[in-house]
């Protein structure tokens, strides 16, 4: 496959993971708006995904930059943080729901 | 495709369908929980096969990383507060855009030893993903600042502000054209210098925005994140992240404009004009001296309540602040026992996220179908006898509906001014986050019950007890 096509396979995917995105969040009440954010942003914590192939490409590539190492690791942390600190304060959100519910 | 390559492309596949029925279950608070359980599922077999991948290079680091940030994360998720929640996902999001931009400062370091090969499609996104993920970073630190209330959440404006922030952005634009062009060929100071003014953007962009626009302006950086997180997808060649960037900031921007369409203002107005510093200035400084309110003491508001027939608590942020929800159970449970009829009425911005009333009172235990929206409780309060106020200002001003000079002219309000007799539990006579007097506090059949919102209600408890 040429760069370019490769590319625009990949922005495809893009666009519909945008109408995707719409769709399947626009019927969400306003109750759940808070708790939905957090989700959203446990999800986007997949940039973790991504710090750890950059630290892999990193090492890699021979790993003889200190400065480059510590950004690399401090990726990986930030990410981590973002998807463990994510999920769990979503859950603790959530599990406030339940609990109204049982209480119902 | 080996059938390693293969397992691994399945399992991103399982894992995007995960997360994308985990969001379609966030719908209802009946399936909220497993929503989000699917996409930690989702995300666990994304990250183990991502960690299939690597082969190990890298490992220390990897796991260095990985736990030092999952302990921090999850245990500031655990110890914070209920009311402080706002501000931690505005953290979280900055420490996901943080990642984003580190991704691209990395990939572009490691691209000019000539060991990775970079084309334009990813100079191009390595530029965008570092500029909007600092953006995100930068101004997610100074919303929780401002939400934490270590820096005053007030707009900050000065002459000539967007002026200077058109500038830094245009440098911005400038500095990233130049490093596409001739990507490989720069000074090593030029990435590091696209970071500093893309954090200083972030910054400028976030400091003229008031307190009470706060939720918009976390929800659309949570939607940058996202869109970063999409790009360094193209970076790594990682459908995974496309996809998943993508739908967040899809999910992002709609919540956004929905939030926006909440409080009637257009996001441009949200993000350009910082609110309480246009046109109807007058009434924000309220011309005419200090108001004329009547204070009530506890005493008088208990008779007021335990002999009414319908009571309808408004929460407010001075309720989230004063951690009062539990105090406001009890009193609903006291006037309950007397046959009062109780119920909540729930702005939709009430607070500082949407739905930030509805966990609060979750967390005490008070009924879900006692918790009326906007929309279901106005028709009420006609025939409310009283709408007792705890620390909401804002969204119960009257100047909304009928002062088109208002700054917040056309927000539409919680009509507490219809029931017969309003009491506002208010620390003192402090304007709200607009920065606007509230003539409701003046009505005849509107009296101020002054102090901290859960001493109030404590004593409102023990009062209605008495008698």
């Amino acid at each position: 496959m040429t760069d370019a096509s490769h590319y625009v396979s990949l922005l495809t995917v893009l666009v519909l993971a945008v109408f995707v995105g719409f769709e399947v969040i626009s019927k969400v009440p306003t109750t759940l708006h808070t708790p939905l954010m957090s989700a959203t942003n446990a999800i986007h914590g997949i940039v973790l995904a991504g710090a750890i192939v950059i630290v892999a490409q990193l090492f890699g590539a021979g790993a003889n930059s200190t400065l480059l190492t510590v950004l690399a690791i401090l990726a990986v942390t930030l990410g981590a943080i973002n998807v463990f600190g994510g999920f769990a304060v979503t859950e603790r959100m959530l599990q406030m729901f339940r609990r109204k519910e049982g209480g119902k | 495709m080996s059938g390693a390559d293969l397992a691994i492309a399945l399992a991103d596949l399982v894992a995007i369908g995960l997360f994308i029925y985990g969001l379609h279950d966030l719908n209802s608070p009946a399936t909220a929980r497993r929503g989000n359980r699917l996409a930690m599922v989702g995300m666990f077999i994304a990250l183990v096969s991502v960690l299939v991948q690597t082969l190990g290079v890298g490992w220390w680091a990897i796991a260095v990383g990985t736990i030092v940030g999952g302990v921090i994360g999850v245990y500031a998720a655990l110890k914070v507060k209920m009311t402080a929640m706002p501000q931690m996902v505005a953290l979280y999001n900055g420490a996901g855009g943080g990642a984003a931009a580190l991704i691209s400062t990395v990939e572009f370091y490691v691209s000019r030893g000539g060991t990775v090969r970079i084309d334009d499609v990813i100079a191009v996104s390595l530029v965008l993903s570092a500029i909007i993920g600092a953006v995100s970073f930068a101004g997610s630190i100074v919303a929780f600042l401002k939400l934490q209330e270590v820096m005053t959440g007030r707009p900050i404006t000065y002459p000539g502000q967007q002026f200077v922030n058109a500038l830094v952005a245009l440098g911005i634009l400038a500095l990233a054209g130049w490093l596409v062009v001739t990507l490989g060929a720069l000074p090593v100071w030029a990435f590091a210098a696209l970071l500093v003014a893309a954090l200083l953007l972030g910054v400028l962009f976030v400091l003229p925005i008031g307190g009470a626009d706060m939720p918009v302006v976390i929800s659309l950086l949570n939607s940058f994140t996202g869109l970063a997180v999409a790009i360094t997808g193209f970076e790594i060649n990682s459908t995974l992240l496309i996809i998943c960037g993508a739908l967040v900031g899809a999910s992002g921007t709609l919540l956004t404009i929905l939030m926006g369409r909440a409080m009637n203002r257009p996001l441009t107005n949200v993000l350009f004009g910082a609110f309480g510093a246009h046109g109807g200035m007058e009434v924000a400084t309220g011309g005419g001296g200090p108001q004329q309110v009547r204070s009530a003491s506890a005493d008088d508001v208990a008779i007021m309540l335990a002999y009414a027939g319908k009571v309808v608590f408004v929460p407010g942020y001075g309720m989230a602040v004063a951690q009062a929800q539990h105090s406001v159970k009890a009193l609903a449970d006291q006037l309950e026992k007397r046959g009062v009829k109780v119920a909540y009425a729930i702005h939709p911005v009430a607070g500082r996220m949407p739905g930030h009333m509805n966990v609060l009172l979750a967390e005490a235990n008070v009924p879900y179908n006692q918790l009326l929206d906007m929309d279901d409780v106005n028709p009420e309060f006609p025939t409310t006898d009283v709408a007792l106020i705890i620390g909401a200002n804002d969204v119960t001003n009257p100047a909304a509906r009928n002062v088109p000079s208002s700054p917040i002219y056309g927000m539409p309000i919680l009509d507490v001014d219809k029931a017969a007799n309003v009491v506002v539990l208010k620390r003192s006579m402090r304007s709200g986050f607009a920065g606007i007097e509230n003539p409701l506090y003046e009505m005849p059949n509107t009296s101020m019950l002054f102090g901290d919102a859960k001493a109030s209600v404590d004593a409102l408890t023990a009062a209605v007890k008495a008698l």
